[in-house]
């Protein structure tokens, strides 16, 4: 039982409550906002992901709506102090404008550069696209979620034809005989989805886990595998060696639906189980125990996240899964199939409409010259005035300063100083900047190194769609404005734009309100979605026939969905790929080291991850005060035998060396991690960032960096 | 110029070599001489494919045919022309090289046995080496009752696995007192006897063969003790020799094997050997992965990727693993050596560990059966890595002290700062304070505390403790 369409916004009313979702991770958990008295509450909403649950996270995300540290005026940097003092709008404004002029003036449009966010809505990720490649003309603009979905992102297109994190409802977990989590941990990222896991068991279902580490997760299955890092591959592939070996391949499903298997099939026969064994340290038996529980399940589905994708060879371990998941028949069967967990937000619909470097909305390549021509006819502008397409984040982020990179960046919903790989070089090339602009709501890291910085509105003050992990789009829906001085993303999108008009138009405002800018200009998120709509139409992510009375009336809606009347997409590949062929693809793919192995100087594996009660760069959760309570400070988790041979203590300060940087933090024993590899959490900045030490090696094809496993060694501090 | 590469050999070590080339690119010319007729395919697959649970196409390997690599198969090379830099193949071919790498593998050992003669091995008797020895024993094997493997070492016994579970009746016939006498203990060798006994295969040991007399209809093995044993088919596996005729005729320095040095170059330093055929200090191992590790160092070296880079011979683990038998075996693990010794004996599931601890490194293991840690043990030795300091996860599994918590007997012993909500962080004490302030059941405390509201697995932890608290309370009004 949901209540998406009974309980919309209700204005007006004391209490006002709104029906939303939580800001933070993919699940996007349904949930009421109750303001009364000036005071907002949470409170618990039957949806159909978390089924009324929340971690502590939701429960507490309103506390920032009203906190002291929220920016309510723009800053500037002051030259002569080099100080942010507050400003004005049209003087912070003013500032951007003439620097984002003078800038490609001296050296041409690509010199200015835009950084958007997996947690922006789908309205404000479009307009973004929109505006780096009409307002600013430029072909540099890129994301954060390029550190996050891109290897699982690519995988999925090379073999099914679309990058859709889960093809199915999240229900289906709950109904798999066999359910197989990679480089998950979803009872410390998503808490709510372990309901679902809960119910898989219930049922009598066998849940595996492959995770370094003894994770929450990996606490709860039947069967934990815990390989080395950087070894998933090869496990992948000794799976599928197995099945092959045993006969759980489903011929006729690879006959009929798939290309490219004899391939798969010669480089598997390489993978024989010994072999990757004694690579990954997964025993042999249990190596068949989970070819056995996924190649004679009635359903069996496999998901990977950033665990297995955040790697110089993500996209190559998320196709050896793939190639299992095709090998056994697994896509598009009931109850069956493949899927990745998404991480932000808005991870799904942020890659989906423009904001990636080589994407244009819909899922549209922009090197595509239909693609360029549909959208270009929808944007107002001649196809041949659309750049081409940019560079992969961290390469934009690395190229920034230097001769013949960016020299103004524009920053929306993102913290690189404290999210990117190797994130000390990243601070100094945005140091290295003419023009830093950032918005936000809180002074975040990167924000506290740019000559302007912008109020943002927040998820409670806006209206606008979300994309969860199963693909379906949500309504966000705005319980109050924002308060004064603080404007929305879209509004500063519609007066920058306007600004940069070459000849700007005299009726334009100084103080737009949201609505439109008087020169047409808007920043209503519901006519944003109404073009963003007509610029995906055909495309691979079609949101034609989604409107957000359709959203508001059925818990939301799965694309593609691309007629109004018509159905949408809850569950994909039943009959068909949407590849050329209707076919899915194989590709063989070979395990290969990790970019930098463990040597005699840096003889520790390290690794990254996630705390429940904190989110990304921390810039939010760290400022609840319940949050910061229960996650105070950064860690690092090591084997006591580890801690032994070292001399450290539980709780003792320690340094984690790489040939990038060190991150110190009071050490924290557990021997649920492998004695050989150490881990942080990568919510904190300052000493005790953990991208300080990470690699920025990237993936060739996705250009994802490799977050997970670097080699580092442990000093007492 | 274009640099010529010419691999003798398309099995595991010389398709290896060819793969590793083309992956670093560059524009030199390889060519692979195989003299099977067939693409390269996983040896170590045979005894599956002798199994019957895969076909002949599921065995082919990645080949880097067709991809700049010219390989020519059924093409046997007969001579080396060592100072013409070019080698002779049987159907007259001459291939120019500049750098020439032998891969031609090793030969099965067929014993001097009265009635064998090894150039004319009769029709029931069949060595276990190649896809062709595969072929003839499956043939033979669809119409068999029973075989016989002469050798009780790792691989007679993968083909006596293979045998029995295609329903053959199969006896081992081994000279020396215990099984797999190089990798195991007397008392590892008994047990795995046990288990193939369960798995439909009779082992005889410590008593050599004698003779043999095979015709059309069986073959009949007589055995020192004065048994003859008989079957249809008997499959030999002897061990193996270095296949080392052509490196021998040529004048390449010939022990064992070819003689090669860290960079596996042969007295001839525009030769080079790998794999099975090779001698690297002393040893030929018959083994794929320093077959694979001597092809990466060759390609390092040939395309420049690495001109320094040298063969360093790393602990071998022998692994048997078909179905029913689980087994690794590693190093010395001896009685009465240096250092500790951990055992671990459960004959009713046969299952038994020894292994070996000297200065914090493993110099050795044996495990059969269901060793839970094999895979932490494996990676220790491989690595040379520091053994956990309790021991005991060694013998009963890497998650030792990692399973679930146990949920504290009653909610009366949990400690008051003790987590129950972990997705809230709500404690023991933040319940018990609830309930005093007036939260009289579970969805009012739920509701307060937002205990169970995350991933819901803590809501019969709290449910219990709210009914501990109840009864306590109740107590106090009845007293």
């Amino acid at each position: 039982m949901t209540d998406g369409a009974r309980s919309a916004t209700r204005p007006g009313r004391t209490p006002r409550e709104t029906a939303t979702h939580c800001p933070y991770c993919a699940l996007q958990c349904g949930m009421l906002l109750r303001e009364e008295a000036g005071r907002v509450t949470v409170l618990p909403r039957q949806f159909p992901t978390n089924r009324g649950g929340l971690c502590q996270k939701g429960w507490t995300a309103a506390e920032l709506l009203d906190h002291p540290d929220r920016l309510t005026t723009p800053l500037v940097r002051d030259p002569a102090s080099g100080e942010l003092r507050p400003a004005t709008w049209s003087t912070a404004m003013a500032r951007i404008v003439s620097g984002l002029r003078a800038v490609q003036a001296g050296h041409g449009r690509d010199a200015v550069a835009v950084f958007g966010g997996g947690g922006l809505t789908n309205e404000k990720a479009y307009a973004l696209g929109r505006f780096a490649r009409v307002a600013l003309g430029t072909r540099h603009i890129d994301y954060n979620g390029r550190f996050c979905m891109s290897s699982a992102a690519a995988a999925g297109l090379r073999a099914f034809g679309v990058d859709r994190g889960l093809p199915f409802p999240l229900a289906d977990l709950g109904r798999a005989d066999t359910l197989l989590l990679v480089g998950a941990n979803p009872a410390e990222t998503m808490p709510p989805l372990v309901r679902w896991l809960t119910e898989q068991r219930q049922r009598g279902g066998r849940l595996i886990v492959v995770d370094p580490r003894a994770t929450a997760t990996a606490r709860q299955a039947d069967l934990h595998l815990q390989p080395l890092p950087g070894t998933d591959l090869a496990v992948a592939n000794a799976l599928l060696h197995i099945a092959l070996t045993e006969g759980w391949v489903d011929r006729a499903y690879v006959a009929e639906r798939t290309d490219g298997f004899d391939a798969v099939r010669r480089t598997v026969a390489g993978w024989w189980p010994a072999r990757a064994e004694q690579l990954s340290g997964v025993p042999v038996a249990d190596l068949e125990a989970t070819a056995r529980a996924l190649g004679t399940a009635e359903r069996a589905i496999i998901l990977t996240a950033r665990g297995a994708e955040q790697h110089a060879k993500g996209v190559d371990t998320v196709t050896a899964f793939v190639n299992l998941a095709l090998a056994l028949g697994l896509p598009g069967r009931p109850g069956s199939g493949y899927g990745c967990l998404t991480g932000q937000g808005n991870g799904q619909g942020g890659r989906e409409h423009g904001q990636k470097a080589d994407q244009l909305p819909g899922y549209r390549r922009i090197d595509d010259p239909a693609a360029r021509t549909h959208v270009a006819e929808v944007w107002g502008v001649p196809p041949d005035t659309l750049p081409g397409p940019g560079v992969p984040a961290y390469q934009l982020l690395d190229a920034l300063g230097t001769p013949g990179g960016p020299r103004a960046l524009l920053v929306f919903g993102s913290n690189p100083v404290v999210s990117a790989p190797r994130a000390a070089r990243i601070e100094r090339r945005l140091r290295d900047l003419d023009l830093l602009v950032v918005a936000d709501l809180l002074l975040s890291e990167t924000a506290a190194l740019a000559d302007v910085v912008l109020p943002a509105a927040q998820w409670a003050e806006e209206d606008g769609t979300m994309t969860n992990l199963e693909g379906r789009v949500l309504r966000r829906r705005a319980l109050r404005p924002p308060p004064p001085g603080v404007r929305t993303d879209l509004a500063i999108l519609a007066d920058l734009t306007a600004r940069l008009r070459p000849t700007p138009d005299p009726r334009r405002t100084d103080e737009p309100a949201d609505g439109e800018t008087a020169d047409g200009e808007t920043a209503d998120p519901r006519r944003v979605f109404a073009e963003l709509r007509r610029a995906s139409a055909g495309g691979v992510a079609d949101y034609a026939g989604i409107t957000w009375e359709r959203i508001d009336a059925a818990d939301g809606v799965f694309w593609p969905c691309p007629t109004v009347d018509g159905p949408d997409s809850p569950r994909l590949f039943a009959d068909r790929f949407p590849t050329p062929d209707g076919r899915a693809r194989f590709h063989p793919v070979e395990h290969r080291p990790a970019a930098e192995e463990v040597s005699s100087d840096y003889p520790l594996h390290f690794t990254t991850g996630r705390v429940l009660a904190q989110y990304q760069s921390g810039t939010q959760t760290r400022r609840v005060a319940a949050l910061r309570r229960a996650a105070p400070d950064a860690f690092v988790e090591l084997h006591p035998d580890l801690a032994a041979r070292l001399g450290v203590a539980d709780g003792e300060p320690v340094r984690v060396v790489s040939r990038r940087g060190e991150l110190r933090a009071p050490a924290r024993l557990s021997p649920t991690i492998r004695p050989d590899t150490v881990f942080a959490p990568f919510h904190w900045g300052g000493p005790a960032r953990a991208n300080s030490v990470t690699n920025d090696a990237v993936d060739p094809i996705s250009g994802m960096p490799e977050f997970k496993i670097c080699a580092v060694r442990v000093e007492k501090a | 110029m274009t640099e010529r590469v010419v691999i003798v050999g398309n099995g595991m070590a010389g398709a290896r070599l060819a793969s590793e080339l083309l992956a670093r690119g560059g524009d030199r010319k390889v060519t692979v001489l195989g003299a099977e007729p067939h693409r390269a395919y996983n040896r170590i697959m045979l005894s599956t494919l002798l199994a019957g649970k895969v076909d002949e196409s599921d065995v082919e390997l990645t080949e880097a045919a067709g991809q700049g690599v010219d390989l020519r198969t059924g093409a046997t090379v007969t001579a080396i022309d060592r100072a013409g830099r070019r080698v002779r193949t049987d159907d007259g071919d001459q291939i120019d090289y500049d750098h020439l790498v032998l891969a031609t593998g090793s030969r099965p050992v067929v014993p001097p046995l009265p009635g064998l003669d090894p150039a004319a091995l009769p029709e029931r008797v069949v060595p276990f080496r190649t896809l062709a020895d595969c072929r003839r024993i499956l043939t033979l094997a669809a119409r068999a009752r029973r075989a016989l493997v002469l050798g009780g070492g790792l691989l007679g016994l993968e083909a006596a696995r293979g045998l029995a579970a295609r329903g053959l009746e199969v006896g081992v016939v081994h000279p020396v007192p215990h099984l797999m006498e190089r990798q195991l203990d007397p008392t590892g060798a008994a047990m795995l006897a046990g288990t193939l006994a369960g798995l439909g295969v009779m082992t005889h040991l410590a008593v050599p063969a004698t003779g043999l007399a095979a015709d059309a209809d069986g073959v009949r093995l007589d055995l020192a003790d004065g048994r003859s044993l008989t079957a249809d088919l008997l499959v030999l596996s002897c061990g193996v020799r270095p296949d080392t005729a052509l490196a021998a005729a040529a004048g390449l320095a010939v022990r064992r094997g070819v003689v090669v040095d860290d960079r596996l170059r042969t007295s001839d330093r525009r030769i080079s050997a790998i794999g099975d055929c090779a001698e690297h200090d002393g040893t030929s191992t018959g083994l794929v992965t320093p077959a694979w590790a001597q092809a990466r160092v060759v390609a390092q070296v040939l395309s420049g990727a690495d001109p320094l880079a040298r063969y360093r011979p790393r602990p071998v683990v022998t692994r048997l693993k078909a179905a029913g038998i689980d087994l690794a075996a590693m190093g010395d693990p001896a009685p009465g050596g240096p250092g500790e010794e951990l055992t671990f004996t459960d004959p009713a599931r046969g299952t038994y560990a020894r292994l070996r601890i000297h200065d914090e490194r493993l110099t050795g293991a044996i495990l059969l059966g269901d060793n839970p840690a094999v895979g932490t043990v494996i990676q220790l030795f491989d690595r040379g890595q520091p053994v956990p300091a309790d021991r005991r996860s060694l013998l009963l599994g890497r998650a030792l002290g990692t399973g679930v918590p146990a949920a504290a007997a009653s909610p009366a012993l949990m400690p008051d700062a003790a987590t129950v909500c972990q997705c809230n962080t709500v404690s023991k004490g933040a319940l018990v304070s609830c309930w005093r302030s007036g939260a009289r059941t579970v969805d009012a405390v739920v509701a307060a505390t937002r205990a169970g509201t995350g991933c819901g697995s803590c809501r019969d932890a709290v449910a219990g403790i709210v009914d501990w608290l109840r009864e306590a309370d109740s107590v106090e009004v009845t007293r």
